[in-house]
């Protein structure tokens, strides 16, 4: 794995955009071979998608020929609630960039049948050519997506029920009110996210510092999913210093003196315009 | 074809670089309109998956829904209570040049005539919705004749009316017909008023209290039987006591029906009202204030001599005065110039002062699920505005019908 310590989060969040932004760029989209992108949602990525969008207002970066899957989405949720995935991503992203939305895939929480659902989003993402970067985060309980601790590491697209961590961490989306968090939701699978050609996990703030810790230094274990990423050839971790806490103090080392490397896949830029 | 997904071909145009009015405050947002309707950007992108066909660069204007005048008698020197050979071209020529002021809907006003006007031209005129011919007509306002004789101000004192009989028939009588009747103004103290308040609230026709010399007490009962506005605020009625507030306590009166509000219509032309007088009923109840133009038909017209209702009016500088007195008959100011006093005046916020022009005034009419607000599904009637709110464009249904 490449694990890329910034200072703080917000130059995590750009380092992250950056390296989405050239990588999307070096691909070459076009009508015949699009982007494909694998997207998560919550706090962490937040600042990433700012970021991504300044790069499109500038006229630096088109999504035109990028075909998005988000990773999960509540069940049960009405689409248009403030707090259901299809509104973050409009909200926070799609509103503001020149994405087709025929390329935009977020898994419906509302439908009759959810197992048909899941099946046919891991079609969707197979007939798009599977996915060339996959962003995710990671949960206080080292969880990717929503696959809870004890979820199999070769999982695929399914219906899960939240783990109380994952309930209790939500609850400030939901007026702090634990009943009125929803208790299922649909998610890709281990298996899914580890089928991507390349994997980027965006970790930052102390209270992921443990899991971060679980998921690269220890061994690869279904109670702490992203772990399973140990064993994915291409992932880069993301983080701020804060996420590093729980680390030992060799590995910070190592991969901060690794960072003139790192730097070298987001410097210099690209931008669309050179093109 | 059943579907759950609604599938349309027209155009839908995004409104981008702009601040637009909603929830109460401008928010830098887009604003997404189809079929004359204001769409919902979110529901297209994943229900339709599709995206605007045509981008207009508002170039960082302001824009808010479209301005609705309940109250104006003519203007451009047409006057709407005469009986003219072409009643319907008359209201036509005002409704189109009074997009210029953002004005997107109105009320053409009728002051104390007699009947044979009324009969005459109350059928020419029907409700109907605007666009480029000019602003939409919600119904006519028939400020009159049942009105107190005290409080005349500039209406004819010869055609004043007051209910004989059971108050309906006076209407019918009078009227003629109370088709395409938005509203009407009258003295709750006439006797038999109240029945005639709840007939009239009872046919959705908004009941407007003025020109009177009603007390607080018989003010609170014309509200109670559904009396919902105040025609021009402080201006022909009895002032403000602090025995007896008279109407202007209706503002503050803890007898209003819970769950229903007390608009009242302020002519902020800074002539009719000291600005002192207006910040007292702005801060007293904000969200009931309502502007109004009041415009005469000597509005956008040159200084002189001209004819309203029955009589005969003199304008000098912004002032129109009854001919040979100095009795205020009706402002010449527009729509716009209303706004920017009123915020200038009362020190309100851009938000509240361009409201008081456009959600209260539909919230008044009990039409804001339709206008006087962005919201998804409400019409397109909107106006751009620079920060110091001139009129730069008027749209209705989404089209531009006029540009600066």
């Amino acid at each position: 794995m490449r694990l890329v310590i910034l200072e703080d989060y917000n130059l995590s969040c750009e380092w992250a955009a950056k390296y989405i932004r050239n990588r999307i760029i070096q691909f070459k989209p076009s009508a015949g071979r699009f982007f494909t992108l694998g997207l998560p949602t919550g706090s962490t990525p937040f600042g990433c998608y700012k970021k991504l969008i300044e790069y499109h207002k500038n006229g630096d970066l088109s999504f035109k020929y990028v075909k998005t899957f988000n990773m999960d989405e509540y069940v049960g949720l009405p689409r248009d609630h403030p707090e259901s995935y299809h509104s973050y991503m409009w909200n926070n992203f799609f509103k503001h960039i020149d994405i087709d939305p025929a390329n935009v895939h977020i898994l419906d929480g509302n439908v009759t049948d959810l197992e048909a659902e899941c099946a046919a989003f891991e079609k969707e993402i197979a007939q798009a050519g599977g996915i060339d970067l996959f962003v995710g985060g990671i949960g206080p309980d080292g969880h990717i997506a929503f696959n809870e601790p004890g979820s199999s590491l070769v999982s695929r697209t399914r219906v899960k029920t939240l783990a109380k961590d994952t309930i209790i961490a939500n609850a400030r989306f939901f007026g702090n009110d634990l009943a009125k968090v929803p208790t299922m939701a649909l998610t890709v699978g281990v298996g899914t996210v580890m089928d991507a050609r390349e994997v980027m996990i965006l970790i930052t703030g102390a209270h992921k510092a443990f899991a971060l810790y679980k998921a690269i230094e220890e061994g690869v274990n279904h109670m702490w999913t992203v772990s399973a990423f140990q064993q994915h050839p291409r992932t880069i971790f993301v983080c701020d210093e804060d996420a590093t806490l729980e680390l030992r103090v060799k590995t910070v080392k190592y991969f901060k003196g690794l960072m003139h490397v790192h730097n070298q896949l987001v410097d210099p830029v690209l931008s669309v315009k050179e093109q | 074809m059943p579907s759950n997904k609604y599938v349309s071909d027209s155009t839908i145009i995004q409104f981008v670089n702009c601040k637009i009015l909603r929830e109460h405050k401008l928010q830098r947002d887009d604003l997404w309109v189809r079929e004359g309707k204001i769409l919902d950007p979110e529901k297209l992108f994943f229900d339709e998956k599709r995206s605007a066909d045509q981008r207009v660069d508002c170039k960082g204007l302001i824009i808010a829904p479209g301005f609705i005048d309940v109250q104006i008698n003519g203007g451009y020197g047409i006057d709407f209570s005469q009986a003219t050979n072409d009643v319907r071209g008359g209201v036509a020529l005002v409704a189109k040049k009074i997009l210029e002021h953002g004005v997107t809907s109105f009320l053409p006003t009728l002051v104390t005539s007699p009947p044979n006007i009324y009969h005459k031209v109350l059928p020419e005129v029907k409700v109907h919705s605007g666009g480029m011919e000019g602003a939409g007509v919600l119904g006519f306002h028939l400020e009159g004749p049942f009105i107190s004789l005290e409080k005349k101000g500039a209406h004819p004192e010869q055609y004043l009316r007051s209910f004989l009989s059971d108050g309906i028939s006076d209407l019918i009588e009078t009227y003629g017909t109370l088709d395409n009747v938005a509203m009407v103004t009258l003295a709750p103290e006439l006797a038999n008023s109240h029945t005639v308040v709840r007939e009239l609230t009872g046919r959705g026709i908004t009941v407007s209290l003025g020109h009177s010399v009603a007390n607080l007490s018989q003010a609170e009962e014309a509200v109670q039987c559904g009396a919902s506005f105040i025609t021009h605020l402080f201006n022909a009625m009895l002032p403000f006591h602090h025995r007896d507030p008279g109407i202007v306590g209706l503002l503050t009166s803890d007898q209003v029906p819970h769950g229903r509000t007390v608009f009242y219509g302020m002519i902020a032309d800074g002539i009719h009202t000291n600005p002192a007088a207006l910040r007292i009923a702005h801060r007293a109840h904000p969200s009931g204030l309502v502007l109004v133009t009041d415009a005469i038909g000597a509005m956008g017209l040159p200084p002189g001599r001209h004819t309203l209702g029955q009589q005969v009016i003199e304008i000098q500088g912004l002032h129109a005065y009854v001919a040979g007195t100095k009795t205020l008959c009706g402002s010449i100011a527009t729509m716009d110039m209303c706004v920017r006093h009123f915020k200038q005046a009362s020190g309100c916020s851009v938000e509240e002062a361009l409201e008081a022009a456009s959600l209260h005034p539909a919230q008044l009419l009990g039409i804001s699920h339709a206008k006087g607000m962005l919201d998804y599904g409400g019409d397109a009637d909107f106006v751009l505005l620079d920060d110091a709110l001139n009129v730069r464009a008027t749209y209705i249904a989404g089209q531009e019908v006029w540009r600066k």
